[in-house]
């Protein structure tokens, strides 16, 4: 699970006010390697939740990333290094994400996150 | 890439080896899967460059299909291990990177409009009554830019008052009509292969329309 995918989810346990961002629990990170679209990463940047990014990387042993930032940034080609990084390239392969009110684990097994609720927390 | 070289790589995916009858597990084959995603792309932008979501991937055919027509991320989502199970595997063999998610689509937790698209094939709603009008909901509360979705001819008016009135989408267009040749799986079809109309539909959700086509 690519840390992209983790800016959009949330945990949707019911009386949880605000399920974003979800905590990481690291077993295991891979790193896979694609292409930098200059592009893409100007286009998504204003939809991403920035600190929950850094967090995020952070946690995935990766701490690179500028706790500031603005649009400027995105002229600098070092600076998209770092966020294609960052985004794109490191996976979360083993471990769980955990919801920020209640502390509930979702495992992540195999790049899964297996986000299924119970039925008394729908 | 050809839409041909397109179909001919969809048909090698393995497809669901015990169907779910509940879950409406049919396949979406690799004709129709090709042709979705070829005129998303082609005559609308929809998939090079964009995030791309499958909702109820099953196998994961249209988010493979996406993600060979260049999408940069292709998320596919479903409530069934075993499917994610195939459509992992299946995305590994074609050398994708796909990343899925295993949640029920009415529980879906997620935040802001990251996804630009969505292409799916929900089920009909003929087993689970409503099953269809909850996929469409979400898919058009998750995408900036376009929804792709399979749905029964004979639900069409119901699916565009319900799109446009209380799904806040801004249009909603019938693009093809297709043949969805369901073959016999599951021991409550009676016939050996059931050929039902479907309706391919395009849908705008309505905050992003001005934003349409600016970011290409």
């Amino acid at each position: 699970m690519r840390l992209l995918t983790h800016n959009m989810l949330s945990s949707n346990i019911k009386g949880v006010a605000n399920g974003f961002p979800l905590g990481i629990e690291v077993e295991k990170v891979i790193e896979k390697q694609v292409e930098l679209s200059a592009d893409f990463l100007r286009n998504l940047f204003p939809k991403i939740e920035w600190k929950a990014l850094v967090d995020a990387a952070r946690t995935m042993g990766y701490a690179e990333l500028p706790e500031e930032v603005d649009s400027s940034m995105l002229d600098s080609n070092e600076f998209l290094t770092k966020f294609h990084h960052a985004l794109l390239e490191l996976h979360l392969e083993e471990g769980a994400l955990v919801c920020p009110e209640t502390g509930r684990r979702f495992p992540v097994t195999k790049g899964i996150p297996n986000m299924l609720l119970h039925e008394d927390e729908v | 890439m050809k839409l041909k070289q397109l179909e001919g790589l969809l048909g090698d995916l393995q497809q669901f080896s015990n169907p779910k009858a509940e879950l409406e597990q049919y396949p979406t084959g690799p004709h129709i899967a090709s042709r979705i995603l070829f005129t998303a792309e082609n005559s609308f932008g929809d998939v090079s460059n964009k995030v791309v979501a499958d909702l109820g991937c099953g196998c994961g055919t249209l988010g493979a299909a996406a993600a060979l027509l260049g999408a940069e991320q292709v998320i596919g989502i479903d409530i069934d291990s075993q499917s994610l199970e195939i459509a992992s595997q299946n995305a590994e063999d074609l050398e994708l990177d796909i990343n899925f998610i295993q949640s029920d689509i009415k529980n879906l937790g997620w935040r802001g409009q990251i996804v630009d698209t969505v292409v799916m094939n929900p089920p009909f709603g003929t087993r689970t009554k409503g099953a269809d009008m909850d996929f469409l909901f979400v898919a058009l509360k998750i995408a900036s830019q376009a929804v792709y979705s399979l749905h029964k001819t004979s639900t069409r008016d119901h699916i565009k008052r319900a799109a446009l009135r209380d799904f806040n989408a801004s249009s909603a267009e019938v693009l093809c009509e297709l043949r969805f040749d369901v073959p016999q799986l599951y021991k409550f079809h009676k016939k050996k292969e059931v050929d039902i109309a479907v309706d391919l539909w395009r849908f705008v959700p309505k905050d992003n329309q001005g934003k349409e086509g600016k970011d290409t």
